[in-house]
């Protein structure tokens, strides 16, 4: 089973990042008028199990490891190998 | 008389530490006996006070911290912090007790994008923890910082809930980062624990520029050796 994790700022946290690259885009003459900046983590997971499973033990590594709850949010996709 | 008693105090050694060597320097010139610790021990010495070091602990993957808070001797930091024991984190280290859920907060890349290395000048909030004892309250301070991500960060309801409890110990007067409040240095509820961005260990003398570091590191060996068993 493989899954991607996407992880995001919180809406209303400042992204400098995102700043910056929206600045950039706006000096090549693209018409932009926002750009967050985030993470994108694939995964393998080791067994192919009950696709719920999997969805409760990846919140639980967004949770402790893969996201900052205080200042990201995650969002899943679960997908068969 | 015989001299003050030499408190024993843990530098931890991560992988990408660079400022343990500067932190155990300080500590020893301000009377503690400072003993390097690798982030491989599962278990801490006995010591009446730890340090987290500045310097990119695991190459700052994933985020700050992230990775070094699941270091074997950060189980036995964490117990020794619960026990009420002593832990100041400089820099990167404020970033792992942030990660490891020690302290409030996270920290962020500064607002600038740009790495920020000059002196920072700081007002003491508080003086009445055992890392600020040989503060005055509304102090200036002059500590030099070196970070790219130093930008503290709360929301609302726990920026309000340090306020309220005193938790804020140091803040920017001339903000260099970002920070939420101004917030330079913060502690845990019980004020054991303390994680500053500013270098104290870069301030120790005159001839660095500034010796106010040496307040907050010789409050940190004044408080440890009043936790050190006297020899009977």
């Amino acid at each position: 089973m493989r899954a991607t994790v996407l992880v995001r700022p919180k809406p209303g946290i400042l992204d400098p990042q995102g700043e910056a690259v929206e600045n950039s885009l706006r000096q090549l003459g693209f018409a932009v008028e926002g750009a967050r900046i985030g993470r994108v983590v694939d995964l393998e997971l080791a067994e192919d199990g009950d696709p719920d499973q999997a969805r409760a033990e990846l919140e639980r590594m967004c949770e402790q490891l893969l996201a900052n709850p205080l200042i990201e949010s995650y969002e899943i996709t679960v997908s068969p190998r | 008389m015989s001299p003050e008693p030499r408190p024993r105090i843990a530098v931890i050694v991560f992988p990408g530490s660079n400022d343990d060597g500067d932190a155990a320097l300080a500590l020893e010139g301000l009377g503690a006996e400072p003993t390097l610790v690798w982030h491989a021990e599962p278990t801490l010495p006995d010591v009446a006070a730890v340090v987290l070091p500045g310097g990119f602990s695991y190459g700052d993957y994933l985020r700050c911290g992230a990775i070094a808070r699941f270091a074997p001797v950060m189980s036995a930091v964490t117990r020794f912090a619960a026990e009420g024991g002593l832990v100041l984190g400089i820099c990167n280290g404020f970033q792992v007790l942030c990660e490891a859920g020690l302290l409030p907060g996270t920290l962020r890349p500064n607002t600038s994008l740009s790495f920020v290395c000059r002196d920072a000048a700081l007002v003491v909030d508080r003086a009445e923890t055992p890392f600020t004892g040989r503060c005055e309250p509304g102090q200036s301070l002059t500590i030099p910082v070196k970070h790219g991500e130093g930008c503290y960060f709360a929301d609302g309801a726990l920026l309000a809930h340090l306020e309220a409890t005193g938790q804020i110990v140091l803040r920017y007067t001339d903000n260099p980062n970002g920070s939420i409040g101004d917030i330079a240095a913060v502690t845990n509820e019980a004020a054991n624990v303390l994680g500053l961005m500013p270098h104290p260990e870069h301030a120790v003398d005159e001839l660095l520029g500034s010796s106010d570091g040496a307040l907050i590191l010789g409050s940190l060996v004044d408080s440890a050796r009043e936790r050190t068993p006297v020899p009977a």
